[in-house]
């Protein structure tokens, strides 16, 4: 976001947001600090994560469920504890970022 | 044309509401301040006004419900004192950074402990930083005449701050005097509509009141609320000469009184104004140069009318109707002195606290002020910075 800073006498008073929607454009994602891993071959897609979801961060696709978008998951690990096919993992975000390449 | 009317502090605050006409009211009762909600929720049942009352369960609610109904862009109220402020407190400060411009009355009464219902200015010095105009009122005719003012000048778009409108609980806020009333309609043409850049239940312009604001733009947005308290002062000469038009009188920051070839004066708040201007008529008798700079304005805070009212002074006395708990005196004193300090000549400034949980003063006691002031010209020291005046050693 730093490159789009402005100046106290560009934005709108009073910390007023005018434009519906724009918690998308801030990735809350790297708050994480565990991370929830699905494994979809045990999933029954009963879609309770997506139901007790706090940040919408449950992807369904055809009332599916497809996996969790990592912009916007803070790793709360609500989807885990209701999840009754015991199907998501919550393991410790710095261990995934390690197999991940940069 | 005008009528006299006679009035408490509080009608006079309620007759200002009345003409006023807010879309939405919300507020608690608490003494001293109740009989005004009490006479406004009578106009309210009697349908001479079309605002929507709302009766809520404490004062933090009652600001909350204040917050939530500006949010939606109409005109919003209030009313308290001491406790109820207090409660309101954290609100306070939304409210302001909010930039909503909710007017309220208070009529000042004392904190607790021990607990007591009478004047003091704690509870609206205490609320001095949080963002809000703060007016205060020698008489009903002020409180009257402020309350149309502060709705004007808050809803200036480029200030956009709630205001409080401060009188003397139950000194003025219970007594009659005879209060000058505007017609109805001379006001409502004076205030106009509200019209805000925003409302909460514009769902054609949808938006987000009060979203979190991290590292990033928290001090932008505090920011534009200095500059817009900065433009409040800047502003407000114009609305005192706009007003002078319809009510006759033109209010200003400060309202001197015999300073013009004044030697010694005292600064004041208030309802004490009334009766040091008699200790200031009885001294000038005896050929003192004696003069009283009551300050109405207290936020925006006038730094530089006070330098110029104090420049051929010799010495200068402020009266705190609160104890600061500082060990430096008042909060009135506080900001007088950090005024003076940008004059280039050091005044000799003494400050008294009086008056404390409505604790009577006196015309003999504010001529003793001026008996140690003068001493203070005569050998150029000060013997004592906070003095007490009124209290049993």
């Amino acid at each position: 976001m730093a490159e789009t800073q402005k100046g106290w006498k560009e934005i709108p008073i009073g910390g007023l947001i005018k434009e519906a929607g724009s918690a998308l454009k801030y990735k809350t994602g790297d708050w994480r600090s565990r991370r929830p891993i699905v494994d979809l071959d045990k999933c029954t897609h009963c879609l309770s994560c997506w139901i007790y979801c706090p940040d919408s961060a449950v992807i369904v696709k055809d009332q599916k469920m497809a996996g969790i978008d990592y912009d916007y998951c803070k790793g709360c690990g609500i989807c885990a504890s209701v999840c009754p096919a015991k199907c998501i993992l919550m393991i410790q975000e710095a261990e995934a970022r390690k197999g991940e390449s940069k | 044309m005008p009528r006299i009317v006679a009035l408490t502090g509080n009608e006079a605050a309620a007759e200002a509401m009345r003409q006023i006409e807010p879309d939405v009211l919300a507020a608690y009762p608490i003494t001293p301040q109740t009989e005004a909600v009490m006479k406004f929720a009578q106009f309210v049942a009697d349908g001479i006004v079309k605002t929507e009352a709302i009766p809520v369960e404490s004062e933090h609610s009652a600001i909350s419900a204040a917050f939530g109904a500006a949010s939606a862009g109409v005109r919003v109220m209030t009313a308290t004192s001491s406790q109820g402020l207090a409660l309101m407190w954290e609100i306070l400060y939304i409210v302001a950074a909010t930039r909503l411009p909710v007017v309220m009355m208070v009529a000042n009464r004392t904190l607790s402990a021990p607990i007591n219902i009478h004047c003091d200015h704690s509870d609206t010095m205490g609320a001095r930083d949080t963002g809000w105009l703060q007016f205060y009122c020698e008489n009903n005719q002020e409180i009257y005449d402020l309350m149309l003012l502060a709705i004007k000048v808050c809803e200036d778009h480029d200030v956009l701050l709630p205001g409080m409108v401060c009188q003397d609980g139950f000194i003025t806020s219970h007594s009659v005097e005879g209060v000058k009333i505007l017609d109805d309609q001379v006001v409502k043409q004076f205030i106009g509509q509200l019209k805000l850049h925003f409302s909460l239940l514009d769902v054609d312009n949808p938006i987000t009141v009060g979203p979190l604001d991290l590292q990033d733009y928290f001090f932008e947005h505090k920011r534009q609320e200095a500059e817009a308290m900065k433009v409040a002062y800047e502003k407000l000469p114009q609305y005192f000469e706009a007003f002078s038009k319809i009510c006759g009188k033109r209010y200003d920051f400060l309202d001197l009184y015999k300073m013009d070839d004044a030697e010694i004066a005292i600064l004041a708040l208030s309802s004490t104004c009334g009766t040091a201007r008699v200790a200031v008529d009885v001294l000038r008798e005896n050929g003192v140069k004696a003069g009283l700079i009551k300050m109405q304005v207290f936020r925006p805070f006038p730094a530089k009318e006070i330098v110029d009212a104090a420049k051929n002074l010799r010495a200068l006395a402020v009266l705190d109707r609160a104890e600061g708990l500082s060990t430096q005196g008042g909060p009135l004193f506080a900001d007088v002195c950090a005024a003076l300090y940008q004059s280039e000549r050091k005044l000799p400034v003494v400050n008294y606290i009086y008056g404390l949980g409505g604790r009577d003063i006196n015309v003999d006691q504010i001529k003793n002020v001026f008996s140690d002031l003068q001493k203070v010209t005569e050998t150029g020291k000060l013997e004592q910075l906070v003095n007490y005046i009124g209290v049993r050693d």
